[in-house]
């Protein structure tokens, strides 16, 4: 992307409260901002390790709850709350990173849909400190020293810092020898492991890094809705983060926030068109479409298609 | 100085190295050659960390390197190829050569995130460096490509260069000159003698007996996983088992 079109972007970004013309679409951008912190996570293990991390919401759910448990239980401020939960989050990926350290691929993948599945229990089941099934209602807004971040436009801006930090750390991450030790080890692990790369290691820290976002998205999430429940843990977030990367590109640091405005805005503009069974018709089509015609996502796509151009000499005239 | 003493790899009921011992002189080209299924490959990985032994162990400068990872073992100066192609196949050939030079750049985590200035020059100074191997292997021209776009040989000269990134003091090849034209293993064997001039200890494996015969300061030949021979390519080609190991027995005592 070139520098005018990046600042136009972040302009639009940042001006968006005062243009939308209702609350409801403020809604859909903050959602969207929401899911662009969790696909950029997962954008960080799935597109430059190789490794699917099936189990992603686990990571999400447990910055929500932890979150949402230190501001209610404990009446903690929104702050530290969010640095613990994070850090609980990075922490929970470290222990999957170790226990999948020669797991690869399909054994990956188990690994980290049982651990979510073992969450989800224990937030279903531990009812003294989770409520279970009923949930956690009245988690509070946050607030940044005398104002409140309660009204939408305010949680807006919340979120877009979330989005600009998290992509920084995945834009500075890619673009060190810790990127390239993290695409080696998609690309070719024994490679890798014979110049020096301790793939293990590399491997343990994005799964860190990783889970420490997605306990980010929780925690948004959480002070956004007000409400926490197993519901977090579905599946359907999951396979939400998936989409999203994969549509938009996995492996590019565009890729991931295209992909969440996208699948955000898509599914709220089909449900204003049309009835339900033809939203998910239409939704399922598209989806087939993009795997069929842009394989490896919108942002490569473009990508290849600019540096065609650039390469293709000038029409004559 | 790489020394191997009474290595043994058994898999199962098999054994592919019974007792194997040598030392690669520093600074020499020490060529493996034997019959298919001598163990050469085998006694590869194991040297590298890629097996573990069932017996034995492999020293470096008197440290031992046996047990380590295939990551530590090359961070001790010791770095093999791979007989078959082995690229980074998505990644440009600077991307390749970068990646390469993992153990020469020294940024940490946090100094990631901070994106401190002598980060920027680290990178510089990286993109410098690759940029002059690329160059060493003659793929200047090549650079931006995609490795896995590019035709057999140059691909195995990428390999090459990825090895060389990591800055070796022992290089170990697995057949580098493996399906290339006579032109291209010219260019290869031109390339390894090179490498040795600038101080690097070459163990090599390798069919191409020219090849071998033309840049071994020492051969040693492997059959049924055991060291039959060692000594000067001369030496080797008049070796009455060596020729048993390859022709068979009426051919030696004829």
């Amino acid at each position: 992307m070139t520098r005018a079109g990046g600042f136009i972007l972040a302009a639009g970004a940042l001006t968006l409260p005062l243009w939308l013309p209702s609350a409801y679409h403020l809604h859909v951008a903050i959602m969207a901002g929401i899911f662009a912190v969790l696909a950029m996570s997962l954008n960080l293990l799935l597109g430059y390790t190789g490794q699917l991390s099936l189990g992603h919401a686990a990571f999400f759910g447990i910055g929500a709850y932890t979150s949402a448990l230190l501001t209610l239980k404990l009446e903690w401020s929104f702050w530290p709350a969010l640095v613990v939960a994070v850090a609980l989050a990075g922490a929970a990926g470290f222990l999957i990173g170790r226990l999948a350290l020669k797991l690869r691929g399909a054994y990956f993948v188990l690994v980290t849909i049982s651990f979510a599945g073992v969450i989800s229990l224990v937030s279903i089941n531990w009812i003294e400190l989770t409520n279970g099934p009923l949930g956690l209602p009245g988690v509070p807004a946050p607030e940044l020293g005398p104002w409140s971040l309660r009204a939408k436009s305010a949680y807006y801006y919340l979120v877009l810092a979330s989005v600009g930090l998290s992509y920084l750390v995945c834009r500075r991450l890619v673009r060190s020898r810790i990127g390239r030790a993290l695409v080696a080890l998609r690309e070719n692990e024994p490679l890798a492991e014979s110049v020096g790369v301790d793939v293990t290691h590399y491997l343990v820290l994005a799964a860190v890094v990783s889970a420490a976002m997605a306990g980010l998205g929780g925690v948004l999430y959480a002070h956004y809705t007000r409400f926490v429940s197993p519901e977090v843990f579905l599946f359907t977030y999951t396979v939400t983060m998936v989409i999203m990367v994969v549509a938009g590109g996995k492996g590019t640091l565009a890729g991931p926030l295209v992909g969440a405005v996208l699948f955000t805005v898509l599914p709220e503009a089909l449900r204003a068109a049309t009835s339900w069974q033809w939203q998910m018709l239409a939704y399922g089509v598209l989806l087939i479409l993009l795997v069929f015609f842009l394989p490896r996502g919108i942002v490569p796509r473009l990508n290849a298609l600019a540096a065609s151009r650039r390469a293709a000499p000038a029409p004559r005239a | 100085m790489l020394a191997v003493r009474d290595l043994a790899v058994r898999f199962g009921g098999v054994t592919a190295l019974e007792s194997v011992s040598f030392e690669v002189r520093p600074r020499s080209i020490t060529s493996v050659i034997g019959p298919n299924g001598a163990g050469k490959t085998t006694a590869f990985n194991a040297i590298t960390g890629y097996l573990r032994p069932s017996g034995g162990r492999v020293t470096y400068d008197g440290a031992a390197l046996t047990g380590l990872r295939p990551s530590a073992i090359a961070r001790r100066g010791v770095v093999r190829t791979f007989q078959k192609t082995s690229v980074f196949p998505a990644l440009s050939v600077e991307d390749n050569v970068l990646t390469g030079l993992h153990l020469k750049s020294t940024a940490g985590f946090l100094a990631v995130l901070a994106g401190r200035r002598r980060l920027a020059a680290e990178e510089r100074a990286l993109a410098a460096e690759a940029a002059a191997i690329i160059d060493f292997v003659g793929l200047g021209h090549r650079r931006h490509e995609a490795a896995s776009a590019l035709p057999y040989g140059e691909q195995r000269l990428v390999e090459l260069a990825v090895a060389l990134a990591a800055r070796p003091r022992v290089l170990l090849l697995d057949e580098p000159g493996a399906g290339m034209t006579g032109s291209e293993k010219a260019v290869v064997s031109g390339l390894i003698r090179r490498i040795r001039e600038q101080g690097v200890t070459i163990l090599l494996v390798e069919h191409d007996m020219r090849m071998v015969m033309g840049i071994s300061d020492t051969v040693i030949v492997l059959n049924g996983g055991r060291v039959i021979a060692e000594g000067a390519p001369a030496a080797i080609q008049a070796h009455p088992e060596v020729i048993r190991a390859y022709l068979g027995a009426s051919a030696a005592s004829a």
